[in-house]
């Protein structure tokens, strides 16, 4: 992160019309660090038991089982953090990256059938494995992803002219629709499946395991790094194909790579936290709307924005419905929403 | 913004097309696309008396078509005329209204990602009519409250996109806004709820004709008949739309009226085939892909075209998710299943023409 800071482009060749300048984006970012922060420590802290500053400390640093707050926040509260930071940077991320690789704005992480491949996978792992325990899912989530994401590849790059935008997104709405049609078939008929699952299909941070997230960790190191080192090839692309072709750029071999990344980031982020929607779609637009087009400033925007958004709506879900929660995915869009539509009416809307 | 100009250069005018003088107005005809509609509504009827056989009390076609012209009384008539046709009805004009609604949607904002059930519509009505269902309000009513969270939840989108103008960018994101809000309210009473209202949600939200009645049939030859021709005629402004702001301008059409009366076609006529048989997916988002994919681009031929598609996917659809299966599903499971690996095919098959 810090690389694509020091590389801030001041000298950037891209237009920022009603942005900030570098000085002030840098300044924005470190304020959104520090908030990500205070909200990281909120989430140690907040929930259906109080937890003191001074027990969070030591519950990280010293841990004593025999304190049941430190429990608590070595057990429950610290995954479910740890989890929402990893998730949310992910999904900001590779949102973004499809938005600029298919240079369309309803385009977000499920676009190449992430999500739906992983409910697949899952459902059906159950259905004929009889699989009971959601710690058991975590790789029949990730390979059904990878593997809907490499069929809508497979037809979206098929036939005349290979993957254009258009076909790729059009492969991954229809993939997803039919795995879906097929899911919602086995759910309707086995209700003991949809008693399995149904927890995971709602997308939460809570009630995940720790070795569920660091075991697809890896691969969400690639796809994050891989991606912010991609930065530069992003903002070519997202000028559009004939422009990044002139500018010499393999068009077609950039998209696989960026494709192959997006699909790592999606699938480690619905393996270890299930289907969470709108965030990915969410947070680059309300990012661009402050940095403008440049990708390597949206890109380290996304992995702060994301995981901030995403853990103030799991902390906002915890405190409104106490002793009970709200599932994230609920808060995350009636909290992102309204800003997404108020950034939209105020400012010019960033084209992509 | 990805989507290109549909509208043909004069040197690839295909040969199919004439041209019609009617006193003072020419008209451009496409017979190709002409001949495709008659094709499709042949397919349409002949499909459509076959649904009309079958069941768990199977029919001749004789004994169907003595059904209805009323040479027979007794059982074969009351299952024909009271419980097969209407079904069959209802969900061939469900899929018509469906699919155009998209196709305008798609073309006003020319984004090919874009379809009622993305930018908000359907969810507004999704939500009016899970709350009306949570909440145990009397189900006669159902329709009208969904057609009536339809229609406000476009205002909404309205209101909220206009700037001085609406610019198709700001729709979508506005629309995407307004859509995940009603997506997660909804999903809040559907967790809120007990499982017997919960289990009525999801079915009503899944979207079926299962039991359609004569008046809901009424309903859509309304809604269709009001408006499948106000979108014909609005075709040819929707393709000076497309081209962009500043030509249509400079041609002196009214920009803005002519969003609005786009925006009231495709709102009611999704909201009308949601209000009869909940916002069955896929429809709306894939047929005018499919109509553009074999007929060309869109026009107030290809438009019609893409009606009688629609018709066609949800009436097969209907008809796979009733007698094809083990079990019985409501035909929003199905359409998906249908239609994708047509679409696929056409896809693998397309030029970017898209």
């Amino acid at each position: 992160m810090s690389k694509v800071t020091s590389t801030a482009p001041a000298q950037s060749t891209m237009a920022h019309r009603g942005t900030l300048p570098a000085a002030k984006l840098g300044a924005t970012l470190l304020l959104c660090v520090a908030a990500l922060a205070v909200v990281a420590v909120l989430s140690l802290r907040v929930g259906s038991i109080g937890i003191s500053n001074a027990d969070a400390f030591d519950a990280l640093f010293h841990y004593n089982p025999a304190s049941y707050e430190q429990t608590v926040v070595r057990t429950l509260r610290l995954p479910r953090t740890i989890i929402g930071l990893g998730v949310g940077a992910a999904l900001a991320m590779a949102g973004a990256a499809m938005q600029a690789t298919t240079r369309n704005p309803l385009a977000g992480p499920d676009l190449l059938g992430v999500n739906s491949g992983a409910a697949f996978g899952i459902v059906t792992a159950v259905y004929y494995g009889h699989l009971t325990h959601p710690l058991q899912f975590v790789w029949f989530a990730f390979a059904g992803g990878l593997a809907a994401a490499a069929a809508t590849y497979a037809f979206g790059s098929a036939g005349p002219g290979g993957a254009t935008p258009v076909k790729l997104a059009l492969a991954g709405v229809v993939v997803s629709s039919l795995l879906s049609s097929w899911l919602t078939a086995l759910l309707l008929l086995d209700q003991q499946t949809l008693e399995v699952v149904r927890f995971w299909l709602a997308g939460s941070l809570a009630g995940r395991d720790v070795t569920t997230f660091t075991s697809v960790l890896p691969f969400l190191l690639v796809g994050l790094i891989g991606m912010l080192a991609m930065a530069n090839q992003l903002d070519i692309l997202s000028m559009g194909e004939d422009t990044a072709r002139s500018l010499g750029m393999h068009t077609g071999r950039v998209r696989a790579v960026v494709t192959a990344l997006v699909v790592l980031l999606a699938g480690a982020a619905v393996a270890a936290a299930g289907p969470i929607g709108f965030l990915g779609l969410a947070v680059p637009h309300i990012v661009r709307l402050f940095t403008g087009p440049d990708y390597r400033w949206t890109l380290a925007y996304c992995l702060v924005v994301g995981p901030l958004l995403l853990l103030s709506a799991d902390i906002l879900g915890r405190v409104v419905a106490r002793p009970g929660e709200v599932q994230v995915g609920i808060v995350t869009a009636v909290l992102g929403a309204p800003v997404l539509i108020a950034l939209a009416r105020q400012r010019r809307v960033a084209e992509l | 913004m990805m989507a290109r100009s549909t509208s043909p250069s004069p040197e690839t005018t295909p040969p199919s097309v004439r041209f019609v003088q009617l006193g003072e107005v020419a008209f451009r005809v496409n017979t190709r696309v002409l001949s495709m509609i008659g094709v499709a509504l042949v397919v349409l009827v002949a499909l459509g008396a076959w649904a009309l056989t079958l069941g768990s009390f199977r029919l001749s076609l004789q004994a169907v078509i003595d059904a209805l012209t009323g040479a027979h009384a007794g059982d074969a008539r009351f299952i024909v005329r009271d419980l097969r046709l209407p079904r069959v009805l209802t969900a061939s004009f469900v899929g018509a209204a469906l699919a155009m609604s998209g196709a305008i949607f798609q073309g006003l904002v020319r984004n090919p990602l874009v379809s009622p059930d993305i930018i908000g519509v359907n969810a507004g009505a999704s939500f009016a009519a899970v709350f009306w269902i949570v909440t145990g309000q009397p189900s006669p009513l159902l329709p009208l409250i969904a057609f009536a969270g339809a229609v406000t939840t476009t205002a909404a989108i309205y209101l909220l996109s206009w700037r001085g103008n609406i610019a198709g960018p700001r729709l979508i994101l506005v629309g995407i806004g307004v859509n995940a809000i009603l997506t997660a309210l909804t999903t809040g009473l559907v967790v809120r709820a007990n499982i017997y209202e919960a289990s009525r949600a999801l079915h009503w939200t899944t979207g079926s004709v299962y039991a359609a009645t004569w008046g809901d049939v009424r309903v859509m030859v309304v809604v269709l008949a009001v408006l499948a021709p106000v979108g014909v005629g609005l075709m040819w402004a929707l393709r000076v739309i497309q081209v962009g702001d500043t030509t249509a301008r400079s041609v002196g059409l009214p920009l803005e009226r002519t969003r609005l009366a786009l925006i009231l076609v495709g709102c009611a006529l999704s909201a009308g085939a949601v209000a009869v048989a909940g916002p069955i997916g896929f429809v709306a988002l894939m047929v005018p892909h499919i109509a553009r994919m074999i007929a060309g681009p869109m026009s107030g031929g290809v438009f019609i075209v893409t009606g009688v598609l629609g018709a066609l996917l949800v009436l097969g659809a209907d008809m796979v998710g009733q007698h094809a299966l083990p079990v019985s599903v409501p035909v929003g499971v199905v359409t998906g299943a249908v239609g994708a690996p047509y679409f696929l095919f056409l896809l693998y098959r397309a030029n970017t023409r898209v």
